[in-house]
């Protein structure tokens, strides 16, 4: 059996929702892949473009942003800013080279604990058969 | 007696660079000779003719200020950067190829070397001939960079010109400066700490669009925002100091004067800020907003005309194939 | 055999190589002239969207951005299928007009007139500018710095600023005229044809009517028996902008003429075994190397070839000097310093083309910009002030790049300037010793083409230093000199 590499990935959580589901599967005991970080933001409509490029510089392997179903928002309208952002910036890090799988948007409410990790374990199966990103210049500039 | 006051030394040197920046210091006019009267030009390939051993006979940190215009894309730059480094008391980011990459920068849509030997493929094989000359050997091709940078991701940069190129007052506002014997702290912008649209005379309603056009798609009002009428324009995340003048020429800004102080990608704050003002106007249906961006075809290109090498990623993807 | 190579620069500065290739009989064979950068447009224009070529391409060079802005403007004019209306053309001319006369006085005051009309035993660390506004008096210099000036002015009222304009569009400008403006430029339009005529005495009496230079310009090392290649207007007049390309023979008379998106079938590029560089030459003669004359496909481009593929000037001043020109170097001149004198009076017709364009009714109108039509394939070619520059674009259906060939005038040139630094170099390298004179006329040659290297490039423009090395036959460095251009 060939090694899977062991890929990190960053999950940005709106706090109202996805985050309560990742919650509810950690309480209910659901196993699933212990490959990803979970960051609360207070809502998706928080996620900032350059946080997620920031991930990847820095080592994450995917990224996966969750929000509230459409029309559940929190904020009313925060998760459509969230999907309206996510599309202009898939087109930009595929443009970059970074595989459509990487990057990943999804509604996960409160309850859908099932889901939360039922996605995790996609994700984690599909970018570690991509493998590790290792976002880094080519060369390092001493000064 | 009072010792007489030597002239300050300037440089000017050239990394990838269309030498726009520096060509434009003629447009000074009869000022460019006021400035000259004033100072000692150790070494300006392009304005007089000085040989690299003229910047290189200074004693280390002799040169008051040097101006590097051009961004660093091959081993030759890298090079020149570091001399300058070395013989600058005060180094200058000259223009966005300096200061954020620039146009070259564009090169890291794909990979430099790559690309390199693609233009040069095919190319008749060496002959002995070549050999003998040693006209086709390690000398004759360029010695690419994995991805063009900006100076300061090779070398320590004092203080930075951004513009393509940097509009006149601003250079003419450093050279003052300099010759002023004015402490500049490390790291200053000469370009505004606000967005363009502060300088831009358009009137400014309501961020709220449906649609985004080309500006060669429609003729726009002349008096009304470019961005609100769906023309993207990078005014809300670039500096200004340019007084707006793409705008006031009918034409969206694309970026030149980089990123505002609190932000270290000015792709990514726009590709935000469109994002978040593209509302449609309509009932908040999830199916109205999928494809809504279609028609953006190049958001490389389009966010980060100028920017691409200083912005978080900096390049493509390096393939490891 | 011998072999010697003048090499480049140091590595550090050095963009550009001049070889000579002596063969065994100890004559010169061969001459390269091989520059070394790289920056990829033609590459990383691909898939950006077509309408940015124009704010793109202008980056290829900053001294010459509003020739590479038009031809990529003029390019996808065709490839939207969008013409423009008049009045954008008129802007557009008369932009240009005065880009030509910023373009022209720059080199002429920065790299001709030093060599020309500072005293030749000028060190060379003060043969530059600087040096040459010390002796023609400060006032003279700033004079002429504040007159060119005015053509930056009018660049900036048009197209926002004089380096990197914002202004053309597929289909027309961004920005049109007002009343204010046009009055702005009428009153600038005069400096400049102040500025033309005092260029044009200083040529006149510091070269021209000296016997002395124009035996120089007469000396057979210094004369390439060329075709030349040129944009006409349709009377047969110089045109910077329209019209069609015509060919002329080394007679003069016409080889053949073409719409300019047909380029492809008439220029064709040559490969030598020791280089990578390219060789123009024309398709229709074929190329028979670095030679002269009616059965070589060799042709040049640039103030020299318009001079000899057009009759003269639409405009009466422009077309005296003209007329001097002709009857002091015959027709056609094939004097390559004379490229200087061509260029002085270029100036003066572009002047003058400004103060005729500023009373035109139709430069004020509203109408800027045309439909689009339907997106696919665009050619735009110019004459830059060094030549006949050619940019051609394919794009999806989308409108999004998918090919991009450039051809700048230093391109076109190539051949012709290994032929001028072999001619340079002919009869006098005996052995391995270079001597003097043939490092100064090399340095003349270069400056009369003034090859825009950024452009060559698409890297670095303005004087370059040259670093001389010589080989023996086993490749070995018996010894290098460096000169300063």
């Amino acid at each position: 059996m060939s090694e899977r590499p062991n890929v990190r990935i960053v999950a940005l959580l709106c706090r109202w929702c996805s985050y309560a589901g990742a919650d509810l599967a950690g309480v209910s005991r659901m196993k699933y892949a212990a490959n990803v970080l979970p960051i609360k933001v207070p809502c998706s409509a928080r996620v900032d473009p350059q946080l997620v490029l920031k991930a990847f510089s820095e080592g994450a392997d995917g990224v996966l942003l969750a929000g509230c179903h459409p029309g559940d928002c929190h904020y009313l309208k925060g998760n459509y800013k969230a999907l309206r952002r996510f599309q202009l910036l898939k087109k930009f890090t595929s443009q970059m080279g970074i595989e459509d799988d990487r990057l990943r948007l999804e509604w996960i409410s409160a309850s859908e604990g099932s889901r939360y990790a039922d996605v995790v374990n996609d994700m984690t199966t599909k970018v570690a058969k991509l493998g590790r990103l290792n976002w880094r210049r080519e060369i390092a500039i001493e000064a | 007696m009072k010792p007489e006051r030597t002239k300050p030394k300037l440089a000017i040197a050239l990394g990838a660079t269309c030498s726009g920046c520096d060509y434009s210091l003629l447009d000074l006019g009869a000022g460019l000779l006021d400035v000259t009267d004033q100072v000692e030009i150790v070494y300006w390939p392009t304005g007089i003719d000085s040989k690299l051993e003229d910047l290189q006979a200074v004693p280390d940190r002799g040169v008051d200020l040097i101006l590097f215009d051009g961004a660093v894309v091959n081993e030759d730059n890298l090079e020149m950067a570091r001399l300058c480094r070395k013989k600058a008391k005060m180094l200058a980011a000259f223009g966005s190829c300096g200061a954020y990459g620039g146009i070259p920068g564009l090169i890291n849509s794909g990979s430099p070397k790559k690309i390199l030997l693609e233009v040069y493929q095919g190319l008749p094989t060496r002959s002995d001939k070549a050999e003998a000359l040693n006209f086709e050997g390690e000398d004759a091709l360029p010695k690419m960079l994995g991805q063009a940078y900006s100076l300061d991701q090779v070398v320590d940069v004092d203080v930075y010109l951004p513009g393509c190129p940097p509009p006149l007052k601003l250079v003419a506002g450093l050279l003052t400066d300099v010759l002023a014997g004015k402490a500049i702290p490390k790291g200053t912008f000469y370009a505004s700490n606000r967005a363009v649209c502060y300088e831009c005379k358009r009137v400014k309603e309501n961020k709220s669009i449906d649609a985004i056009h080309r500006y060669h798609e429609i003729q726009p009002d002349p008096t009304r925002c470019l961005l609100e009428q769906g023309i993207v324009c990078l005014g809300p995340a670039t500096r200004g100091g340019c007084d707006a003048v793409c705008c006031t020429q009918n034409q969206p800004c694309r970026g030149c004067m980089g990123a505002l102080p609190h932000s270290e990608d000015s792709g990514a704050e726009m590709m935000s800020a469109l994002a978040s003002i593209m509302e449609l106007n309509n009932e908040n249906k999830e199916a109205d907003y999928t494809g809504i961006f279609d028609g953006l075809n190049d958001p490389l290109g389009t966010f980060y005309t100028f920017t691409l090498p200083k912005s978080i990623l900096g390049r493509r993807k390096v393939d490891q194939s | 055999m011998k072999r010697l190579v003048i090499n480049p620069a140091t590595r550090l500065e050095g963009h550009a190589k001049i070889a000579i290739i002596m063969d065994d009989k100890g004559e010169v064979q061969d001459a390269l002239f091989q520059t070394v950068e790289f920056k990829g447009f033609e590459s990383f224009c691909i898939g950006r969207n077509a309408e940015e070529l124009p704010v793109i391409t202008s980056r290829i060079c900053g001294v010459c951005p509003w020739a590479h802005h038009m031809a990529s403007v003029k390019a996808t004019d065709a490839l939207f299928s969008a013409p423009p209306p008049p009045t954008a053309q008129k802007v557009r001319e008369l932009a240009y007009d005065a880009f030509m006369v910023h373009d022209h006085t720059a080199v002429f005051y920065a790299l001709a007139a030093p060599d020309l009309l500072l005293d030749p035993d000028t060190p060379r660390a003060q043969r530059n500018i600087l040096e040459l506004v010390k002796r023609i008096g400060r006032d003279t210099g700033a004079k002429v710095l504040a007159l060119r000036k005015a053509a930056a002015d009018i660049l900036t009222i048009t197209g926002g600023r004089a380096t990197h304009p914002i202004f053309g569009c597929p289909g027309g400008i961004t920005r049109g005229l007002s009343q204010e403006d046009i009055s702005a430029i009428r009153d600038r339009s005069r400096q400049l044809v102040e500025l033309a005529e005092l260029t044009n005495k200083v040529f006149q009496d510091g070269v021209a009517s000296k016997k002395e230079f124009i035996d120089l310009f007469n000396t057979d090392a210094f004369v390439n028996r060329s075709y030349y290649a040129s944009l006409v207007g349709k009377d047969g007049r110089i045109s910077f902008l329209d019209g069609d390309v015509r060919v002329v023979k080394p007679d003069g008379s016409t080889y053949e003429e073409f719409k300019p998106a047909s380029y492809m079938d008439h220029f064709e590029e040559a490969s030598l075994p020791w280089t990578y560089m390219k060789f123009p030459y024309l398709k229709n003669v074929g190329w028979k190397g670095l030679q002269e004359g009616e059965d070589s496909g060799l042709y040049r481009v640039g103030p020299l070839a318009r001079f000899n593929v057009a009759k003269g000037f639409t405009t009466p001043r422009a077309q005296e000097k003209f007329e001097l020109f002709r009857e002091t170097l015959g027709s056609p001149a094939h004097q390559t310093l004379a490229y200087q004198w061509a260029r002085v009076i270029e100036i003066l017709y572009a002047a003058e083309r400004i103060t005729e364009l500023v009373d035109d009714p139709e430069l004020g109108g509203k109408e800027i910009r045309s439909q689009l039509g339907k997106i696919g394939e665009g050619v735009g070619v110019v004459e830059a002030p060094r030549g006949l520059l050619v940019h051609h674009y394919r794009a999806d259906e989308r409108g999004v790049v998918t090919f991009v060939n450039l051809i700048v005038p230093s391109t076109h040139n190539n051949s012709g300037i290994c032929l001028s630094v072999k001619k340079a170099a002919k009869h006098l390298i005996r052995g391995t010793e270079i001597p003097e004179p043939v490092f100064n006329r090399v340095e003349m040659l270069y400056r009369a083409y003034d090859p825009c290297l950024a452009c060559g490039t698409h890297s670095l423009p303005g004087a370059m230093p040259l670093k001389f090395e010589l080989y023996d036959s086993a490749g070995r460095l018996l010894g290098s000199e460096s000169r300063g251009l």
